[in-house]
């Protein structure tokens, strides 16, 4: 056990160094020099010296990189070039909204993908199974930024139930919710397709087995034995889809952070781009890859906590 | 207490269960014989109303007085665990792996009688002593993969006996243990279902242990009942050709049954299987395998007839003999 | 022969659909797709433009067919190329064994951490946007892909006794892969390029509606609906073509993908 998880986070911090690696070379050795990058063609000799000196491009790639690293691990991610202030700042402003719209579209993703996909297995063969399926087939193939538009077409153009974007911060609790509401579903619908599909099979896979005619023959209702008794032996699997779902999960929230113009990261980052604030790019992306990865490690270390079996084994 | 009557099961149009017709009292202990394909499991099931979905179910299956044959599944919720329970053959495989046992055996204490954890968990402990697990505080908080197959059967037994059944039905509950840990079980069974004043079904392939767990038996062959009586007078006098076939052909039946205190003894096999559900013949089911055929068994079904007060089989030869 | 399966006839249906759509525009559009024609904007569907015209007059079919042209040119340049640099991979993976392919799968592990938008986002930060970073970011995706199924099939391959017996006549490792590795596990890798060619469309129509795939004048599905979404309150008929057309071109590749790998796979199985 120990030494399972001795390795599994070496392996984690490995990867996150590697990643850096790669963030880092592909930011700074790719541009040739970031400063003219930054500045553009016609920017003046004098003007790219002292970028170069406070960007610290003067110094050899490798100092660069540790001192990178270093510092990121001290929350020090440089300055914003455009906003003229700390990333870790703009981050730090930014970060609620993210998490908000990611933590929210996980869960109703998680709710919905695991009650459609119980109740196809459940259906096995019947109407309801085929429902769920065609639907998640058509989730799977909808692009979220166009469930995204024709969501904000109906509720909020035609019907005007809701607010079509923006987000004015939480200190309206009502408004703030009430501006989530679009995003938050047009992220999870999107999402659950896959899951659903994931939790179907895997749950019918787990229905074929004798325990859950033990658990029948026990009087428990069709509900308690597949809530009960079948879901959780079901887990591993849809763990492992949620925990490869981060990456997509990431994408999702830029992708719909700048469709409803949502003040979180995701938009922070095209705002960077546009004004071509390297550093602020190389944080956030640098950011979002250390999410990606440590969802993968959290999902290595929950499988010993669903499955008593692995405990033993490993 | 359970009576069934012409209870038949068809898969569409092929019949898998037909005319079962027998009744089970309170205290009853009987054994249920035949080879795999016999039928013997699905009766099992459609007493616990487990039958698949696809089986369609005539006749009579009343238990305590009313008739489930076509109850709902949450009629039949009501009856299972409390009234009819049932220990499968896989003890291995039967356990919810993710659940400490002690869990598993409470959770219908807890849903069906509504006792308090703390009730609940005595109740357990006391299960767990009956049917004898040695420190049963520890092994309730165990998981299944920590236990032998023999614990894990009695684990199995106890959460059948949680809510006090009127009847227990054990399906090959000894099949997937070695010889000695089955010998224990199949005595634990007795001793249960005697202590309780329970009704006892035993589902086996293995006559020696229906002869030691059972009072009275009854043979299954391809859906049909082909014999039925009291376990000794069958065993020792087998009336039905298929009786005598999985007892093989000594000359002394009576071998068989003693044979008991020593090793568990796998059926004698009878030439061939038994014939798949759409291609059984047309008169009695076991004719094409039966070593004395008359002319009308191929075409003509025989009838289930008392030899005596408690004896029946079903078998052109007992009638034809009576006619001559 | 056995039927075939129907998410295979349904598949194979839309996706000739979509293809037939962009090759023809190759030789043929109803209108020219870049000319504009102020006077006849937002033109209700017509005779003559079939689904009416955009904000700047532009002929909305022959936009649509033009960036069916340009999707299927992006998904099959990313997954060919991204593909083929991944199937190399994990034969070598797979054929040298060892150190090679433990670092072979930790590179591919590592490739997992960056979605493709992430990789968009470094590119056109670096570079500035354009539909080539785009076609980069979506090929680099498909090599870890592709690195890990090429090397779990062909290591199933490895073990047959024909290639053994390959071995034994003393043929190399590489001659190996090439002659019975590959058209062994070529079903395998060729599902999963049906099935990563409907990814590709997903994530070009997604980096172009971000701005980061393919720039103005040309074509395309995911630019058309973020031109479409500001007009959301003029034209709302602009926003519902191209996302039909994306949903067609992905539902048509994944179900084709699907029946693929429902008729090779009973095979696969059977011959293991």
């Amino acid at each position: 056990m120990a030494y399972f998880l001795f390795r599994r986070t070496l392996g984690f911090v490995l990867t996150l160094l590697a990643v850096s690696v790669v963030v880092f070379a592909v930011m700074n050795v790719l541009p040739g020099d970031p400063a003219l990058t930054i500045l553009g063609m016609d920017a003046s000799d004098d003007a790219l010296a002292a970028l170069r000196e406070q960007l610290g491009l003067n110094a050899p790639l490798v100092t660069r990189y540790f001192s990178w690293v270093w510092n990121a691990l001290q929350g020090d991610f440089g300055l914003s070039h455009s906003f003229r202030v700390p990333v870790s700042e703009l981050i730090a402003e930014r970060l609620p909204m993210t998490i908000s719209l990611a933590v929210a579209g996980m869960l109703v993703t998680l709710v919905l993908a695991l009650s459609l996909g119980i109740t196809a297995a459940a259906q096995h063969r019947r109407a309801g199974d085929w429902g769920v399926m065609f639907l998640s087939q058509l989730g799977i193939a909808v692009p979220a930024f166009w469930l995204s538009i024709l969501l904000v077409m109906l509720f909020a153009v035609k019907l005007r139930w809701l607010p079509p974007g923006g987000f004015a911060g939480w200190s309206d609790p009502v408004a703030a919710i009430r501006s989530l509401i679009l995003p938050t579903v047009a992220l999870a619908l999107v999402q659950s397709a896959v899951l659903a599909r994931v939790t179907r099979s895997s749950a019918l896979e787990v229905m074929r087995q004798d325990f859950v005619r033990t658990a029948r023959a026990s009087g428990l209702s069709q509900r308690r034995v597949l809530w009960r008794h079948v879901l959780p032996n079901a887990l591993v699997p849809i763990v492992t889809i949620v925990g490869m779902q981060f990456a997509a999960l990431v994408t999702g929230t830029i992708v719909i952070e700048n469709v409803f113009y949502l003040p979180g990261l995701g938009r922070l980052i095209f705002q960077s781009i546009a004004n071509r604030d390297l550093p602020t790019v190389q944080a956030l992306v640098m950011l979002f890859a250390a999410i990606v990865v440590t969802a993968n490690f959290v999902v290595d270390l929950l499988y010993v906590v669903i499955d008593p079996r692995l405990k033993a084994r490993t | 207490m359970i009576e069934l009557a012409n209870l038949s099961a068809h898969f569409g149009d092929a019949a898998a269960l037909r005319d079962v017709t027998l009744t089970i009292q309170r205290g009853d202990q009987l054994g249920i014989v035949g080879e795999s394909g016999s039928g013997k499991t699905l009766l099992a099931l459609c007493l616990m109303g487990m039958a698949s979905d696809s089986a369609h179910l005539t006749g009579r299956l009343s238990i305590d007085g009313r008739d489930m044959a076509r109850a709902s599944e949450r009629d039949w919720q009501q009856l299972r665990s409390r009234r009819v329970a049932m220990v499968f053959q896989e003890p291995m495989a039967a356990l919810n792996p993710l659940r400490r046992v002690g869990d598993t055996v409470m959770e219908p204490m807890l849903l069906h009688e509504g006792l308090s954890r703390g009730e609940a968990r005595k109740r357990a402990l006391s299960l767990f002593e009956e049917v004898g697990i040695p420190n049963p505080d520890q092994r309730l908080r165990q998981f299944p993969h920590e236990m032998s197959g023999g614990q894990r059967q009695r684990v199995l037994i106890a959460l059948a006996l949680a809510c006090n059944p009127a009847l227990l039905i054990a399906d090959e509950p000894t099949t997937a243990l070695d010889a000695n840990v089955a010998l224990r079980i199949t005595d634990l069974l007795q001793r249960l279902a005697r202590e309780r004043e329970m009704a006892l079904v035993f589902i086996s392939h293995d006559l020696a242990a229906v002869a030691r767990a059972t009072d009275d038996i009854v043979v299954m062959y391809a859906g049909d009942m082909v014999e039925r009586g009291p376990t000794a007078e069958v065993l020792n006098a087998p009336a039905h050709p298929y009786t005598k076939g999985l007892l093989g052909a000594r000359p002394d039946p009576g071998v068989a049954v003693r044979d008991v205190k020593g090793k568990r003894r796998r059926l004698p096999t009878i030439p061939g299987a038994v014939p798949p559900l759409h291609a059984l013949p047309q008169g009695c089911r076991f004719s094409g395998r039966c070593p004395v055929e008359l002319p009308c068994c191929a075409a003509q079904r025989p009838v289930f007839s008392q030899t005596d007060q408690a004896r029946g089989a079903a078998c052109h030869l007992l009638t034809e003999r009576r006619d001559d | 022969m056995r039927r075939l399966p129907a998410n295979f006839l349904l598949g194979a249906v839309l996706v000739s659909l979509v293809v037939g759509i962009a090759a023809l525009s190759l030789v043929w559009t109803p209108h020219d797709p870049q000319t504009m024609s102020i006077p006849t904007k937002f033109a209700s569907p017509s005779a003559i433009h079939w689904l009416g015209t955009d904000q700047l007059g532009r002929d909305v079919v022959a936009q649509l067919m033009a960036a069916a042209r340009n999707s299927m040119t992006v998904a099959l340049v990313a997954v060919l190329l991204g593909g083929s640099i991944g199937v190399a991979l994990g034969l070598l993976a797979s054929a040298l064994g060892g150190w090679v392919e433990d670092g072979v799968m930790r590179l591919a592990d590592l490739g997992f951490a960056f979605p493709a938008l992430l990789f968009a986002i470094m590119l056109a930060a670096v570079f500035g946007p354009s539909l080539t970073n785009a076609v980069l970011a979506i090929s680099f995706i498909n090599i870890p892909i592709f690195a890990r199924v090429t090397r779990a099939s062909a290591n199933q391959i490895w073990t047959r006794d024909y290639v053994a017996a390959a071995r034994a006549a003393g043929r190399g490792r590489f001659a190996i892969s090439r002659d019975h590795i590959l058209p062994n596990i070529a079903a395998a890798i060729i599902v999963q390029a049906t099935i990563e060619f409907a990814v590709a469309i997903l994530a070009e129509a997604a980096l172009s509606y971000l701005g980061l795939g393919a720039q103005p004048p040309a074509s395309s599905w995911g630019r058309m609906l973020s031109e479409a979404q500001t007009l959301m309150y003029l034209a709302p008929q602009l926003a519902i073509y191209p996302g039909l057309c994306i949903v067609t071109a992905v539902l048509g590749f994944g179900l084709l993908g699907d029946g693929l790998r429902d008729i090779t796979d009973p095979r696969l199985a059977r011959a293991r």
